[in-house]
């Protein structure tokens, strides 16, 4: 059984449809005294980095996050779900993350940009595979996913599973031993998210 | 090089519960059907799907509801819904049960600062804008309401920067001149509109060939394009549209 967390911000409804699509076991869970009990565990997120952490600490949230991880189960943030498995992040201020992985969240550097795009990081664009991992079995080399961002993350390239081009080159997956992270929307991303939602299920 | 792509937009009418507007498939079953239609569209790799109510009374609010829930479990694609949106109870409510934006029209209009309270409550990424907006002069559009008749008198890119500033997410521009002309996009007005705002801009209204999408993207600097009837009366195939962007060297998603 899959448990999504649920930690007020924002709707679940199409995770837990992806996964009822799919005839995945998932639950919704809002009481960190049962995150234990699930094999895996899933991270959601839209909205703020900084508000997400208050809402994850403010019930202990994120202390059973931490334990799951630790307890070597599968664990995958999603979005922002993916941004706060990491060290910290500059959004509206600098905030502390969970601390999973090393490494920190930026907004998108326009300075940077090989040429004139809009930020938010919004629509269809291409994961390119870094190296193999199970989370993106039987999927291309490359494949499209859509994204909905402003801020992405830095890390060391040994984490990095996926990578995407948009005006630079940057970090759009990551997997650290059991703990895993996405940048895009598997569940809004047709046939290519609906795959690696069943490959997570499966490890 | 860019990978990023181009949307391409079905957009459905609805009223009360039922696609309206002949839907010209194939093998459906029931073209009336916003399950079946939606889940062929998604098939045939539209990249979003946005639907319209325009029954839209308030009595009807919960029928628009009812089809995203049910679209919402098949189709695993972004969904928009515009038409009749006028409190944030209405946004909440569409959004918890896997909407992904809403597209605001005269709401906005009538009360700028309701796109600042769903940006504020939702998130930028959900508030859509849409701007009907009408040729009044060389290079000057105003916004038009009741299907173009009224003119608002308010100038259209002007509109444009303020409901950007105001936390819009994104603009659904169409040309009230274009629209149904089958005659191409305003490229003029989407240019003037999307170089001013810092957010996407979907173009509407008048898409009549696979050319004139082309020119959406390269002339009037859109991000996606929206048609209806090219699409439902399969005049153009979404699979055959993007072979053709392709070929045109524009980024369009593939499978």
């Amino acid at each position: 059984m899959i448990g999504i967390v649920n930690y007020n911000i924002g709707n679940l409804a199409s995770v837990i449809n992806a996964f009822t699509k799919l005839g995945i076991n998932a639950q919704i869970q809002s009481d960190p005294e049962k995150i234990g009990q699930y094999d895996k565990l899933l991270l959601p997120g839209v909205g703020a980095f900084g508000d997400a952490m208050e809402h994850l600490k403010s019930n202990g949230m994120d202390k059973a996050i931490l334990e799951f991880a630790n307890s070597g189960k599968p664990l995958l943030g999603i979005c922002l779900g993916m941004q706060l498995l990491f060290e910290c992040s500059e959004e509206f201020g600098s905030h502390k993350g969970l601390g999973l992985i090393d490494g920190t969240v930026v907004k998108f550097d326009e300075a940077k940009f090989d040429h004139p795009l809009k930020v938010p990081h919004m629509g269809w664009n291409e994961m390119f595979v870094q190296r193999d991992t199970p989370i993106f079995d039987e999927l291309p080399k490359d494949f499209y996913l859509y994204f909905v961002h402003s801020y992405h993350v830095v890390c060391d390239d040994k984490y990095a599973i996926g990578k995407t081009h948009y005006g630079y080159e940057f970090v759009s997956a990551v997997q650290f031993e059991n703990i895993y992270g996405i940048q895009p929307h598997p569940e809004k991303s047709h046939d290519n998210g609906l795959k690696i939602l069943t490959n997570f299920a499966k490890l | 090089m860019d990978y990023f792509a181009k949307r391409i937009i079905p957009c459905l009418d609805v009223d009360n519960g039922r696609v309206v507007k002949g839907i010209n498939f194939v093998g459906l079953r029931d073209a009336g059907d916003p399950v079946e239609v939606a889940s062929r569209y998604n098939e045939e790799g539209a990249d979003e799907i946005t639907f319209l109510d325009i029954g839209a009374s308030h009595e009807g609010r919960g029928t628009i509801v009812d089809i995203v829930k049910q679209v919402a479990r098949e189709v695993f694609i972004p969904l928009t819904v515009g038409g009749g949106i006028r409190e944030l109870n209405d946004i909440y409510a569409l959004l918890n049960v896997g909407c992904d934006k809403v597209s605001i029209n005269s709401a906005a209009i009538k009360r700028p600062a309701f796109i600042e309270e769903g940006a504020k409550r939702f998130g930028s990424q959900c508030m859509v804008v849409a701007i009907d907006a009408k040729r009044v002069g060389e290079s000057k559009w105003h916004i038009f309401t009741h299907g173009g008749r009224n003119d608002t008198g308010i100038d259209a890119v002007n509109w444009a920067k303020e409901a950007y500033d105001r936390g819009a997410g994104e603009l659904l521009v169409t040309s009230m001149d274009a629209d149904g002309t089958k005659a191409g996009f305003d490229n003029e007005l989407n240019a003037a509109i999307s170089m001013a705002v810092g957010i996407p801009l979907i173009a509407s209204g008048g898409a009549g060939t696979m050319e004139h999408i082309r020119d959406a993207f390269a002339i009037g600097h859109a991000d996606a394009a929206l048609a209806a009837s090219i699409f439902h009366f399969k005049e153009i195939e979404i699979n055959d549209l993007k072979e053709y962007l392709r070929k045109e060297n524009i980024p369009v998603r593939s499978k």
